[in-house]
């Protein structure tokens, strides 16, 4: 299992949604942080890691490693950008 | 005396006979799925006054309009010209040109699809062939105007290419393909382009552009999807540029005009002849010739 070795400043789990649900919690999560500041977003293998990074980068922010946590999930950090 | 009807006069103007005596759905030409709020307010006061108050969508994007009768279709197409709105085609030709939104709107989107539907249109339709010839625009892999039905289907893609000094190893794309053709090694992303579909979700999907995607079309030949079910085929590399496209385009039509029997359709011209004597002729268009 690959360690997080850079610090974030909150951690949303969204395994227990599906798509498009999922997108909505993780967007919620990044919603509520202050621009430049790093969110940590679990989630499972299969659609939600082929889409969600993508659709934060859609809407602007910056995206800066995805951890596999290798027990089917991923940790995506993704630092705010206010649009 | 009453005037003698001449369907199939009238069927090249998209009047399409109905059951009922004396009346028949008229078919309108949209290109590309889109039409305007002006049309639309016309094609509904035309079906409230001269129809039965409603249209009948069709599987290609198309609309109709039921129960006109056949005395006042002069009247109908002159009422519906005034917003801008012509009448399609049925029978032996080049049908309407079908399109998904693509990337003018659609975030997955590789190819500008509404214009080249446009174009195509204005290139072929109505086009006098053996048999109908659709032609449907997608604009990538998500392939939802699905492409391979049609006589010949343009689908989005990208050709891509790493640029590993923009790299930051995120990871992102590996998992946003779908085709397993990313694998990292030693921190570095190395492209399997035998497993590669051109989708360009590696380009759409990573934080610092360092994937570069040049787009393209990717042509199918032969695809049906009525009586007979056949999926177009790819003859081709990727497509880099639009007057290779319609040079490719020119010439599938041209094959069929010259090649088909009366009444007969692509793909079964293409069953009856075989398929390398089409991809020559295409693949001489794509080299230029
Ligand atoms: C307190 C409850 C909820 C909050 C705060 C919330 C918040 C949001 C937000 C922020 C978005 C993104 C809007 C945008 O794209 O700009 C969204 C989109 C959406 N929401 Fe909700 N939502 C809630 C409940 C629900 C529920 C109960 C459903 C359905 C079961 C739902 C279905 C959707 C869908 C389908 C989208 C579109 C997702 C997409 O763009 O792909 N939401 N919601
Ligand atoms: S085929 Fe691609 S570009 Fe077209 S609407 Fe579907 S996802 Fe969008
Ligand atoms: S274009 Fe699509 S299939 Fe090819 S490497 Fe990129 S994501 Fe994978
Ligand atoms: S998404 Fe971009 S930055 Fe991340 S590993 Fe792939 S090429 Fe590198």
């Amino acid at each position: 299992m690959t360690e997080i070795d850079i610090p974030y400043d909150e951690l949303v789990d969204i395994t227990d949604k599906v798509c498009p649900l999922t997108f909505v919690k993780a967007k919620v999560a990044i919603e509520e942080l202050d621009d430049g500041e790093i969110l940590a977003v679990r989630m499972n293998d299969g659609e939600p890691v082929q889409n969600v990074p993508r659709s934060f980068k859609e809407d602007g922010h910056k995206i800066i490693k995805l951890y596999d946590n290798e027990d089917g999930t991923y940790t995506l950090l993704v630092r705010k950008v206010e649009g | 005396m009453a005037e003698q009807v001449n369907y199939a006069e009238l069927k090249k103007g998209g009047f399409m006979k109905q059951k009922q005596k004396g009346y028949g759905s008229l078919r309108l030409q949209v290109v590309g799925g889109n039409l305007t709020a002006e049309n639309i307010k016309t094609i509904s006061e035309v079906a409230e006054k001269y129809g039965r108050g409603y249209v009948h969508m069709t599987s290609r994007q198309g609309v109709e309009i039921p129960f006109i009768h056949v005395d006042q279709l002069a009247e109908v197409k002159e009422a519906l010209a005034k917003g801008g709105v012509k009448t399609g085609v049925c029978g032996p030709r080049v049908r309407t040109v079908t399109a998904c939104q693509g990337s003018e709107v659609c975030p997955s989107g590789c190819i500008d699809t509404y214009t080249l539907a446009k174009e195509l249109d204005e290139r072929y339709f109505g086009r006098e062939l053996p048999h109908k010839f659709k032609f449907g625009v997608t604009g990538c892999q998500n392939n939802c105007l699905k492409a391979e039905e049609n006589d010949v289907g343009i689908k989005g893609g990208m050709e891509v290419a790493y640029k590993e000094d923009a790299c930051i190893g995120c990871g992102v794309c590996i998992k946003a393909c779908r085709q397993g053709a990313l694998s990292m090694v030693d921190g570095k992303v190395v492209l399997d382009e035998s497993k590669c579909n051109k989708c360009a979700r590696c380009v759409k999907s990573c934080p610092t552009d360092a994937w570069e995607g040049t787009p393209g079309y990717i042509v199918s030949f032969g695809g049906t999807f009525g009586n007979f079910i056949s999926k177009g085929e790819e003859l081709l590399p990727i497509v880099k540029d639009k007057d290779t496209l319609f040079r490719v385009t020119d010439a599938a039509i041209e094959y069929f005009a010259e090649n088909a029997n009366p009444s007969e359709r692509f793909r079964k011209t293409l069953e009856r002849l075989g398929i390398e004597g089409l991809k020559e002729k295409v693949t001489d268009a794509y080299n230029g010739q």
